[in-house]
């Protein structure tokens, strides 16, 4: 705490932590937001971990948070860092535990009218279809061998075992298969525990929703939304398997730590270098981990399109359901980035931030190259959701990146202290949110009241230049593991 | 009968962690174990009908501690199990063995509540405190 005196405010939304503030910063720390976040932040020691992920050697720039930014594992939530991938590091604490936890949304012809009257039979369907939490088991059981083709080709993949389409393939980033993939890098012990998993929603904070767009701006057109549009929104990640390869990598980096020797103010923060067996082995393995995370999403779609023609009795390309874009919001990537001017190949790590590119970069679907690539940020439980798309200013001020979503100010324990989960759902209903979830204690914990409002960090990321809005959209109903 | 669970559930805003005593480090890593299930479930709704062991291995004590946790973590996720209570019968500062007592988990007899990605190294500590010891740890959840 206390860093916020040493802040400087460089512009309405922007704020410098100088290097020097705290010992070892390699480069000074720019949180986006406005004084309000900062004090949050402050108070929260997430200014503190700022300040110590610009401690990473070869990190380049700045060490970075979006405006929802909070306190995190060595890294907070909201951080952006890119190192050089010649002399910088990797660090999976960098991406998380979720590697490739991630957002995508699923279009649809069909208007609130139309669905509206189908509803519970949409849920009924949609809640018998997509496998959620702890002990319920995935539909896909998959051997070895396909776990290892999953990892390796991504979600084409799935899709040439008719799970999912061909063309949401160019709907998701790297067309749904991270390079550099190596099964052989991932645990047998990261294998057992995703290994039921493919198509399953986690519980936490993720979720399935059903969503109205109710406001649309320039560009919506171009991403086929309009207004009174039934979109759906699925929110998960990696499970088991993500997990255990960053807890593997994080013991693996700990023990080879001295041999590279680096001082880190953070043990949650350790790190190899990209080049190293370590670093290469970490990102070969991360890469199984993002091309199962984008599967697990890309299978949960495949289940909603058929709850969907089962609700509609018409097939789901009738009823317009393609994919607008999966986002992953953990996740490691390589990407050239000027800096100071020079054209650098970096390792730009985001840590619930999204990456937000402008129109005109060659990474962007051609469907998307003129508009710029679609960010879709999740609201809390209840609240709205909104699609973004990418600037040029991001480019120069934050390696391409935004938020990802609203950020919890209020504890799992304190919400669930303050709200009880019926009452909740109760709430939630009379405001014209339907409710489906298995437990409903963790549903409190996922209270609109723990959370910021998404909606002024979606401003904010605005007023800093770093995406701007295209539609938003207000939740129906909420499918919760 | 065993001793109650001597644990706090610490509580952040965007995560949760536990923080466990012990007369010593095999007590400790009880209480933490059990303070970390009953984040996921309601033990005292798991009845015990079989008993299994595991091994835990670290390079210091922090990382026993994660590593002992990712042992408890992996029976109820992936063997489906629940956990009532466990007895560490053997602890160095490099490996740690305990017998496990509980059922196969029902997630709605048992009260799922939520799960647990991994225990972290987030201001974790597993140390001696005086004359007891201590283990603390946050999740990621």
């Amino acid at each position: 705490m206390g860093l916020l005196r040493n802040a400087r405010q460089k512009d309405k939304y922007v704020w410098e932590i100088p290097v020097g503030t705290q010992e070892g910063m390699r480069v000074p720390g720019v949180v986006f937001g406005d004084r309000e976040i900062l004090q949050k932040a402050d108070e929260d020691n997430a200014l503190v971990q700022v300040a110590n992920v610009a401690c990473l050697p070869g990190i380049v720039k700045a060490s970075l948070a979006m405006p929802d930014i909070h306190w995190g594992y060595g890294f907070p939530i909201g951080g952006v860092a890119a190192t050089d991938v010649e002399e910088g590091v990797v660090s999976p604490g960098g991406v998380g535990y979720d590697i490739s936890c991630g957002v995508r949304l699923i279009k649809s012809s069909l208007s609130w009218e139309e669905v509206e009257k189908r509803l519970e039979e949409l849920l009924d369907h949609l809640e018998r279809g997509v496998p959620k939490g702890l002990g319920t088991k995935g539909r896909l059981q998959l051997s070895r061998k396909e776990m290892e083709d999953l990892m390796r080709k991504g979600v084409k993949e799935l899709v040439a075992k008719g799970i999912g389409w061909e063309e949401d393939l160019e709907c998701m980033e790297e067309g749904g298969c991270y390079p550099g993939a190596d099964p052989s890098k991932v645990s047998e012990r990261a294998f057992q525990r995703g290994r039921d998993q493919t198509g399953t929603l986690g519980s936490g904070n993720h979720f399935l929703e059903v969503q109205v767009v109710e406001e649309t701006g320039p560009l919506a057109e171009e991403m086929g939304l309009f207004e009174g549009q039934v979109v759906v929104m699925v929110h998960s990640g990696s499970r088991g398997l993500g997990h255990q390869i960053c807890s593997d990598y994080i013991e693996v980096m700990n023990a080879a730590l001295s041999r590279y020797g680096f001082k880190l103010p953070d043990r949650q923060l350790v790190c190899a270098p990209v080049k190293s067996r370590e670093g290469r082995d970490y990102l070969a393995a991360m890469a199984c981990a993002a091309n199962f995370a984008m599967c697990n999403r890309e299978a949960i779609t495949h289940w909603i399109r058929e709850a969907f023609e089962a609700t509609f009795r018409a097939g789901a390309r009738k009823l317009g359901m393609g994919l607008l874009y999966d986002v992953s919001h953990n996740l490691a990537k390589v990407e050239r980035h000027l800096v100071d001017g020079k054209e650098m190949t970096l390792m730009v790590h985001r840590k619930g931030a999204t990456r937000a590119f402008p129109a005109g970069r060659p990474e962007l679907p051609e469907r998307y190259r003129a508009v710029g690539q679609p960010v879709i940020i999740p609201g809390d439980m209840g609240s709205h959701s909104y699609v973004l798309v990418g600037t040029k200013e991001a480019m120069e001020m934050s390696f391409g990146s935004t938020c990802h979503g609203a950020g919890r100010t209020m504890s799992r324990k304190a919400a669930k202290k303050k709200i009880r989960g019926e009452e909740l759902k109760r709430r939630l209903e009379a405001r014209g949110i339907k409710v489906r979830t298995d437990h409903l204690s963790g549903l409190a914990e996922e209270a609109p009241e723990a959370y910021k409002d998404v909606t002024e960090i979606v401003k904010i990321c605005e007023g800093a230049g770093l995406s701007r809005r295209v539609a938003r959209m207000r939740p129906v109903a909420v499918l919760k593991g | 009968m065993p001793e109650t669970p001597d644990f706090e559930i610490l509580d952040h805003t965007a995560d949760v962690g536990v923080r466990a005593w012990g007369k010593g480090p095999a007590e400790a890593l009880r209480n933490a174990s059990l303070g970390m299930l009953q984040l996921i479930y309601d033990p005292s709704t798991v009845k015990i009908n079989e008993s299994r062991e595991i091994e835990a291995v670290g390079r210091d004590w922090p990382s026993l501690l994660v590593a002992f946790l990712q042992e408890v973590l992996y029976l109820v996720e992936v063997e489906g199990w629940a956990i009532k209570d466990l007895e560490v019968v053997e602890v160095s500062e490099y490996r740690a063995r305990a017998r496990l007592q509980g059922e196969d988990l029902d997630p709605e007899r048992h009260l799922v509540s939520g799960e647990i990605k991994a225990p972290t190294y987030h201001m974790i500590k597993f140390e001696r405190d005086y004359d007891h010891w201590i283990a603390q740890v946050y999740f990621d959840v």
